[in-house]
């Protein structure tokens, strides 16, 4: 078994003193929806087939796995959009795509007005310090042949931002944003616990002043304490360097924390988004509403009283989706029109809650996925 | 109260290793009775699952040195020898592990694999033992049950193979299902469905389960009683309710207030807890979450005791005074509760 290196990961810096607008934590901690930020990124029926080959010489195509199909959703600066659904849903993928670190088969993608769905790696190199990514299992994203100093360092080389002594100077300036300090820039990544070197995956992400960032599942190979201290410094740094976030995740706890929008994927597609707190009060598409259903709730009271929805079987093949609404095999109001239409992405509830489904959930009916305080302003004291 | 079924009694294991010795677990006492739901919480290198596999006996690393005693049924497990111990796993204590993609033999069939244990532990023929894998696999939800038996791991998902670990580890009908985080590597619609599973298996046998997760959600919502292990030792154990409604360990409060709860109010921020834990090294002398506690006093540099407050089976061990912990655990878990100061 392995022991953590005894290092002395300091607390978090202090939260950022107070933002722009006077008000402290204005973006991530606002419950009240999006800040209407110019638009940042815009993505237009974005899709991505992976082609499966067979033969040796030849190699012919004989299917494609639909991985993200016909995704359109736009992103505001400033706004952290969360994305959830299962493994194998296209949301990796989908944030790859987004970073142009896959091709995209089809569709467009506007990064600051700018198309980059069809640019070269040449005309990508100036978007790319605009667009970052941290990745998520912290141990495979670090190269292990090279000290935390270099790594951070490294997105500068490449393009060229200042000399030796300014990169250095940035380096030991981006370690402390993150919460490491000075000594840390000699070590190698062994040498750092999960949480640490999520803090330097951070740190290199931040190096170039992007304006984006996408978090790929960020948190989910850290502990439960280490998680939230992860992304609290997430929350602070969006305050301090008004960045904006794509956080994708499987948690929905984790998401509806940090996010002020959300989007569910399925099979490759979005099938709900909505602003954070509509769609835990009021999901609308019945694979929300599972999903939610799912979670488990850490107080036992109120997970025996609860009714929860259990779906049925494993997700389809993304090789050969079904046909019309993804979800029909598994939904429990499926009817005749969905499994031949499929249904589009419409306007349910407030203006920016889209949903695609034939059978959308009223707000009135359906079952109370997550049950109590959601909406009371202050919990119960006695229920700790 | 009658005799529980499993009882661990003071175990100690440590491992040799060229840096020190590491204490993984360090002194856990359980209890698990006949039919109940005993939920063991903590995070990795607390010691949780080095418990469970010193008391399966799977520890086999020559470096490894154990202390302490493991009561099953009135055998002590440490005492055995490996043919005693081999007929007692599989048919007395059952286990689920973690990662269902490493834990089944990639080059046999599934229906072979149930059946092997069956056989190992019963005078059966070859073919009644085929239609025993049968029954289970249907019994655990496989579809098509008696196609699917001749299937090899890597036909079934995520989901499915866990559902054949299910029906291997109760295949012998056990008292005891040991089932190390189950559902951990699955997703939550599919750990809904594992955990319906077990909670099922458990109601239709009477199985006693010992459920090892990191996940405060997933043992409110199975446990009867739930211990939490911080650097090899309990730190504190109790019913759900307990735990939940009336917890008495920093540890636990702050385990509580770093979870983004979707039963509550947003919070402005996570209540995380500061630093990493103890390197198991490097144990300090005192209470071993000292350094990351925001209460710790001059008393915290000496061990605290597991134990029970008056006329509880609540046990907690921790230095605070009962009224101390009513007070500060508001401002741990619930910190927009307190008036902020300047």
């Amino acid at each position: 078994m392995t022991v953590p290196p005894r290092g002395d990961d300091p607390p978090i810096p202090p939260a950022a003193p107070v933002g722009a607008n006077g008000s402290p934590g204005s973006l991530s901690g606002s419950p009240s929806g999006p800040p209407d930020g110019e638009i940042l990124l815009r993505a237009d029926h974005l899709t991505k087939y992976f082609p499966i080959r067979q033969g040796v010489l030849l190699q012919r195509e004989v299917g494609r796995v639909h991985a993200v199909d016909d995704v359109s959703f736009e992103l505001r600066a400033g706004e952290t959009l969360g994305l959830v659904g299962e493994s194998g849903c296209g949301k990796s993928t989908l944030a790859r795509c987004i970073v142009r670190l896959y091709d995209i088969t089809s569709g467009s993608l506007y990064f600051d007005g700018q198309d980059i769905s069809k640019s070269s790696r040449r005309q990508l190199r100036p978007v790319r310090r605009d667009l970052q990514i941290v990745f998520q299992d912290p141990y495979a994203s670090l190269n292990p042949r090279k000290r935390a100093g270099a790594i951070i360092a490294d997105p500068m080389r490449i393009h060229r931002r200042g000399s030796r002594e300014e990169i250095r100077n940035r380096v030991l300036e981006l370690l402390e944003l993150v919460g490491l300090s000075s000594e840390h820039v000699n070590r190698y990544p062994h040498e750092f616990s999960g949480g640490q070197r999520q803090r330097i995956g951070v740190a290199r992400a931040l190096a170039l002043h992007p304006k984006l960032i996408i978090a790929d599942e960020p948190v989910s190979a850290l502990d439960v304490s280490i998680r939230a201290q992860v992304i609290n410094l997430l929350d602070d740094l969006q305050d301090e360097l008004s960045l904006t976030y794509i956080f994708i995740a499987h948690d929905l706890g984790v998401v509806r924390h940090v996010s002020d929008r959300i989007a569910v994927m399925y099979l490759g597609k979005i099938v709900e988004i909505s602003p954070a707190e509509e769609l835990y009060q009021r999901p609308v598409h019945p694979y929300t509403e599972a999903l939610l259903s799912a979670v488990p709730i850490p107080d036992p009271d109120l997970s025996a009283g609860r009714q929860q929805i259990v779906l049925e079987g494993d997700v389809p093949s993304p090789i050969d989706p079904p046909s019309g609404c993804r979800f029909h095999p598994r939904c429990r109001f499926a009817t005749e029109i969905c499994k031949t239409t499929e249904p589009p992405l419409v306007r349910r509830g407030s203006p920016d809650h889209l949903a695609a489904c034939h059978h959308p959930l009223s707000a009135a009916a359906g079952l109370s996925t997550i049950p109590a305080a959601v909406s009371a302003t202050t919990p119960e004291p006695t229920a700790l | 109260m009658s005799e529980p079924l499993l009882e661990v009694r003071d175990l100690k294991v440590s491992f040799r290793t060229d840096d020190g010795l590491v204490r993984a677990v360090d002194g856990v006492s359980l209890t698990l009775a006949e039919g109940e739901t005993l939920g063991i919480v903590g995070e990795s290198g607390s010691g949780k699952s080095v418990t469970m596999m010193s008391v399966m006996r799977l520890i086999t690393d020559p470096n490894a040195q154990f202390s302490g005693e493991v009561f099953y049924k009135g055998r002590d497990l440490m005492k055995l020898n490996q043919g005693q111990i081999r007929s007692i796993r599989g048919s007395g204590i059952g286990m689920i592990f973690q990662d269902p993609m490493t834990s089944l033999n990639p080059v046999y069939k599934v229906g072979w694999q149930i059946a092997e244990q069956i056989r190992a532990h019963e005078q059966v023929s070859s073919a009644a033992a085929r239609d025993r894998a049968i029954q289970l696999l249907t019994a655990v939800g496989i579809p098509q049950a008696a196609r699917r038996v001749d299937d090899y791991p890597h036909h079934f998902s995520g989901g499915m193979r866990q559902r054949v670990m299910i029906a291997m580890a109760v295949s012998c009908n056990p008292d005891v299902l040991i089932a190390d985080e189950p559902t951990t590597a699955l997703d939550v619609t599919i750990q809904a469905q594992i955990l319906k599973l077990i909670r099922k298996l458990k109601e239709d046998f009477g199985t006693a389960v010992v459920l090892i997760t990191h996940d405060m959600g997933v043992v409110a919502d199975m446990a009867d009683r739930i211990a939490v292990m911080y650097a090899g030792r309990v730190i504190e154990q109790g019913t759900g309710r307990d735990l939940f409604y009336d917890p008495q360990h920093p540890y636990t409060w702050g385990l509580l207030g770093s979870i983004a709860r979707l039963d509550r109010p947003r919070p402005r921020r996570l209540a995380a807890i500061p630093g990493l834990p103890p390197s198991l090294l490097r144990l300090p002398e005192g209470c071993a979450f000292s350094d990351r506690c925001a209460h710790s006093f001059d008393l915290c540099a000496t061990r605290p005791e597991l134990s029970a407050r008056l006329g509880t089976t609540h046990l907690d061990a921790c230095h605070l005074s009962p009224q101390q912990k009513k007070d500060l655990r508001v401002a741990t878990i619930h910190p927009e509760l307190v008036p902020e100061t300047p």
